[in-house]
């Protein structure tokens, strides 16, 4: 994933959008925040603080995502890094669009 | 239990790099290695697990099912399913649909033999189902001696079975040593024609392996040889993150480059043992058994050795080597096995900082195996020489053999040394 590095990818995830966690991905809870398995793609990744997997499970039934990130107690000085988290999640495949 | 003496208890940091996390341990393995049984049709001279013969206390197929059942509840997403040869238990094919039905994905390792065309055809229709297909040469001359003849042609066979069904990603599984280190690009051209996907592991000095060790493990050189190689391959070719000790080389393996033994790997044996890694099967590492109270779940959380497994090591000769924070100190079974204190550095240390301390290893000291099931007969696909050696030649070819120059039967004994 170059596109990963070089840092002039396009932001998929603004905070007016709407997102859910993929269909064929789990969430396993771990003291430092959670696994993530996609059962299809078979790529496991890593939810870094408990922060953010209350966030991502937050999605799905929040209108918007900066209502998400509300509701799970993200605080002002962290939003622009949750919302990159988000992004990368966004483009690892873990979460999905839908419909508003 | 304490292996280290030097591991006081410390708490779990709250940030930091996921390594020093996993340092402490998770609430369930990310890796999972589960040997279906102890039988196999073959006797590779470097068995990690000393295979051979069925244990009768093997798990039964219902217990086998409530293993897996516990693992779904417990979320460990895949397990590595190897043996023995798996494919020898009459129920495989069964407990492999059940663990997919159960959400517990299933990456299996076979020799090969029992791939055939229809059975290729079935893997390939199943979804969370990945085969690994052990090859130990690039060529029938440097892998039969390892793992028996004819044992290079049912690889070939199995692998041409899982591409003509379309079967995707499946694994070509090769354990690095002296006299394949140099078949590394032949390897990777092999996989290329099946469309399967290369992964090379470290031979450990483990179960049968020990045997072979002084052998057959990589030579300084050729450790460097295989460090440039992985570098200049990067993520294409997997590793199972078993050479983090080359990373004292400079730069970083991809991959988790720490022992994740008791932390975020351990092993289940055919009775149902549970141990710190797939590479430490031996009594010192046993952690407790999936039949006790409480099953499996209990021995991950709460066994006394995965509890000191997970304090962090903070003594000891390694943590003042520069290169410490790369190789973490190596592989802690392959240490075990070779004699050397656990807190120091690895057989293989790519400083040469192991050199003094095995060169003072008592042989007789060594820990040898906790279990052994090898073949004790004759074994139709038994490893053949790789060459005469001279100093074998005037000894009687077996115990009832008259003449003592009577030429060697095939036999169950490996050929080397």
């Amino acid at each position: 994933m170059p596109a990963a590095h070089s840092g002039v990818r396009e932001p998929r995830v603004r905070e007016d959008g709407a997102w859910q966690l993929r269909d064929s991905v789990a969430l396993r809870p771990e003291p430092f925040g959670a696994l993530a398995y996609d059962f299809v793609t078979r790529k496991l990744s890593f939810l870094k603080t408990p922060t953010l997997v209350e966030v991502v499970r937050r999605l799905a039934t929040s209108a918007t995502v900066a209502e998400a990130m509300t509701d799970a107690g993200v605080d002002g000085t962290e939003w622009a890094a949750y919302l990159a988290a988000l992004d990368n999640l966004a483009h690892g495949g873990l979460i999905q669009e839908r419909a508003a | 239990m304490t292996l280290t003496p030097t591991r006081p208890v410390t708490q779990r940091p709250t940030t930091g790099p996921l390594v020093e996390q996993f340092e402490y341990g998770l609430d369930a393995p990310i890796c999972l290695t589960w040997e279906l049984t102890y039988a196999c049709n073959l006797a590779c001279v470097h068995c990690l697990s000393s295979s051979g013969r069925r244990d009768p206390r093997e798990l039964s197929t219902d217990e086998c099912k409530a293993l897996i059942d516990e693992f779904e509840r417990m979320q460990i997403f895949y397990v590595n399913i190897g043996g023995g040869e798996p494919t020898v238990r009459p129920d495989f094919w069964e407990l492999l649909d059940y663990a997919v039905d159960h959400h517990v994905g299933v990456k299996f390792s076979t020799n090969g033999f029992r791939i055939t065309p229809e059975r290729a055809a079935k893997l390939a229709a199943t979804d969370y189902v990945d085969v690994q297909i052990s090859l130990d040469g690039a060529t029938a001359d440097v892998n039969d001696p390892v793992r028996g003849a004819g044992t290079y042609d049912a690889a070939m066979k199995a692998l041409g079975n899982l591409q003509a069904a379309g079967m995707k990603d499946f694994k070509i599984s090769v354990v690095c040593t002296r006299h394949n280190i140099s078949q590394l690009d032949e390897f990777k051209a092999i996989a290329d024609r099946f469309g399967a996907q290369l992964r090379l592991t470290r031979l450990r000095p483990s179960g049968r392996g020990a045997d072979v060790w002084e052998e057959l493990h990589p030579l300084p050189e050729q450790q460097r040889e295989l460090y440039d190689w992985l570098l200049a391959n990067g993520e294409k070719v997997l590793t199972g993150d078993s050479f983090f000790h080359l990373s004292a080389y400079g730069e970083a393996l991809p991959g988790l480059n720490l022992c994740g033994a008791g932390r975020v790997v351990c092993l289940v044996d055919p009775v149902g043992d549970v141990y710190a890694c797939p590479f430490a099967i031996h009594e010192q590492f046993l952690a407790g058994n999936v039949r006790d109270t409480g099953g499996f779940d209990t021995v991950w959380k709460h066994s006394e050795l995965f509890a000191d497994l997970r304090n962090p090591q903070t003594g000891g000769a390694c943590t003042t080597c520069s290169s410490y924070d790369s190789c973490r100190g190596g592989c802690m079974a392959a240490k075990f096995f070779t004699g050397l204190p656990l807190d120091g550095p690895d057989p293989e240390c790519v400083k040469g900082n192991a050199e003094g301390s095995l060169a003072a290893v008592d042989p007789g000291s060594l820990p040898g195996t906790s279990q052994d099931h090898s073949h004790t007969g004759t074994v139709r696909n038994a490893p053949v020489p790789l060459t005469l050696s001279p100093t074998r030649a005037g000894r009687p070819a077996s115990a009832c053999d008259e003449s003592p120059l009577a030429p060697a039967r095939g036999t169950g004994t490996p050929g080397w040394g």
